[in-house]
């Protein structure tokens, strides 16, 4: 791999540019491999990356069906954050963000992380008072989080509406949340796994598994049958139909959350601003876009369109508390399908089919958790036990009655 | 934005209606495993094609009735009143 350092950058300079050879290799799909990870998002990639780079897993294949990070990986709001309220989701998306502070680093790629917080708006008392709540239980799993009061707030996002229908009396910050730039994960964890010796094979669908007794041990795909001896299932939004294909269901409803995203302009909003009570979800990308998190459709689809009335409704609340963005001009508008549990956390751990491991169900919000879900898949897989963070996420959790309600974690109501 | 056609009301903005997720979820036994409780409560079929549904058109006449809508597509292929007999109707594809 070649590294990216300045003085790397300047001699490419002065010859032109002309030396850059592509980052990743194209490589041709053997018939076997220790480890078939399904799905170049970026939980897949980052599983990838971690089980060649700190497994030491020598042969390791990457299905993807279409192109890396062409999902919901490169069509998200970027937003990082660790503001959950049990403990058990605070350690794992705290390990999350923690890994992301020092991604850049460990991936020798900029993904430009920028920590200026992420506000969550209380509009009236009954607001506040879960607000302190909340925060003092993220503070009790030892993350950080304050509660502002309306000057507070303010003098963070001046821009915000004076005399909003919906007062502003306080809110929560958590100062570590920030954004990132979302193609450069993906890239950063290509580059990175294929480094290690990934094969990351593009435009190859996986069609059906291959099993013995209750165990898989070859993957069906549109470039031929790949035999393994372990398979991590990191699908979004065919996880259902994955499942089906190894003989399970799974306890998800696919559905279309879209986002919209202005033309460029200067920075004015500093952290992401949230309010769950009229559904606005906004931060500014360092190009200068104001990125607006959308609604969940109500019915599930596979569709990736997304409802107008939808866009309607998040765009008349972002409108209500910036007014001025009122000027600004859509530059794009899209929808993802994303997988919805039961209680908004995701499935991750063991399947019934021995051997096949599986990670899904991030809903609305998996960017956060790459890292981390990358990581603690990669030991799951290696260990054929569950990561202890990841312990509680398992999918038998719905049988046993354990659910972990984050509903709230989403910031806005889907 | 999906345009449904109420079979009591004709077709209406989806905003008017209240979704009801899946049709033909059987409520089990009370004798029924754990296992058979998940299924029920949580797992789901969660089909990428045609898919049966139920809709309440609450901001119109009030009532249930049930869907088949391609999901990959949103395509509305049927709208057909609720009732055990019209699954037999339905079995075609």
């Amino acid at each position: 791999m070649q590294r990216y350092s300045l003085l790397n950058v300047l001699g490419h300079a002065l010859r032109g540019n002309t030396g850059w050879r592509p980052a990743w290799r194209t490589p041709t799909l053997r018939r076997s491999y220790d480890v078939v990870v399904i799905g170049g998002g970026g939980h897949g990639l980052a599983t990838a990356y971690f089980l060649a780079k700190k497994h030491g897993v020598r042969r390791v294949a990457l299905l993807e069906r279409g192109h890396i990070g062409q999902g919901n990986s490169g069509r998200n709001t970027q937003v990082t954050r660790s503001n959950y309220f049990y403990p058990v989701s605070s350690s794992f998306f705290d390990h999350s963000l923690k890994l992301y502070e020092g991604l850049g680093r460990e991936l020798n790629f900029n993904v430009m992380l920028r920590q200026a917080g992420q506000i969550n708006l209380a509009h009236s008392l009954h607001d506040l008072e879960i607000i302190r709540r909340w925060a003092n239980a993220i503070r009790m799993n030892g993350v950080d989080a304050e509660v502002l009061n309306e000057a507070g707030i303010r003098k963070l996002v001046p821009i915000l509406n004076a005399q909003p229908r919906f007062p502003i009396l306080g809110g929560l910050i958590q100062r570590r949340a920030g954004i990132s730039r979302h193609d450069a994960v993906v890239w950063g964890f290509t580059r990175g796994a294929s480094a290690h010796g990934v094969d990351i094979v593009q435009g190859c669908e996986v069609t059906g598994f291959q099993k013995s007794g209750d165990r898989v041990t070859a993957v069906e795909t549109s470039q031929g049958v790949v035999h393994c001896d372990r398979v991590a299932m990191s699908v979004s939004n065919q996880c259902s139909v994955m499942a089906a294909l190894a003989g399970f269901t799974l306890p998800v409803t696919t559905t279309t959350l879209q986002a919209v995203v202005t033309e460029p302009i200067k920075p004015v909003l500093d952290p992401c601003v949230i309010s769950a009570a009229i559904h606005a979800y906004v931060s500014q990308s360092d190009r200068g876009e104001i990125v607006i998190g959308g609604g969940a459709d109500v019915y599930n689809s596979y569709r990736q369109r997304g409802s107008p009335a939808i866009t309607r409704g998040v765009l008349a609340s972002v409108l209500e508390l910036f007014p001025s963005f009122s000027r600004l001009k859509m530059m794009r508008q899209w929808a993802g399908a994303v997988d919805i549990t039961p209680d908004t956390s995701p499935i991750m751990g063991l399947t019934p089919v021995r051997n096949l491991y599986i990670n899904c169900g991030w809903g609305t919000g998996g960017y956060k958790a790459i890292p981390a879900g990358g990581d603690t898949m990669a030991q799951t897989v290696v260990e054929d036990k569950p990561h202890p963070l990841i312990r509680a996420y398992d999918l038998a959790r719905f049988e046993r009655g354990a659910l972990i309600d984050e509903g709230a974690a989403s910031g806005v109501a889907h | 934005m999906l345009y449904i056609p109420c079979p009591y009301c004709g077709a209406r903005d989806e905003t008017e209606f209240t979704y009801g997720g899946p049709a033909y979820v059987t409520r089990p036994e009370l004798s029924a495993s754990d296992r058979e409780w998940t299924e029920y409560l949580y797992h789901r079929q969660n089909t990428e094609g045609p898919y049966r549904e139920r809709w309440l058109h609450g901001f119109g006449c009030g009532r249930w009735f049930n869907v088949l809508r391609d999901t990959t597509t949103n395509e509305i292929q049927k709208v057909y009143p609720m009732g055990g007999s019209d699954r037999l109707i339905e079995t075609g594809r």
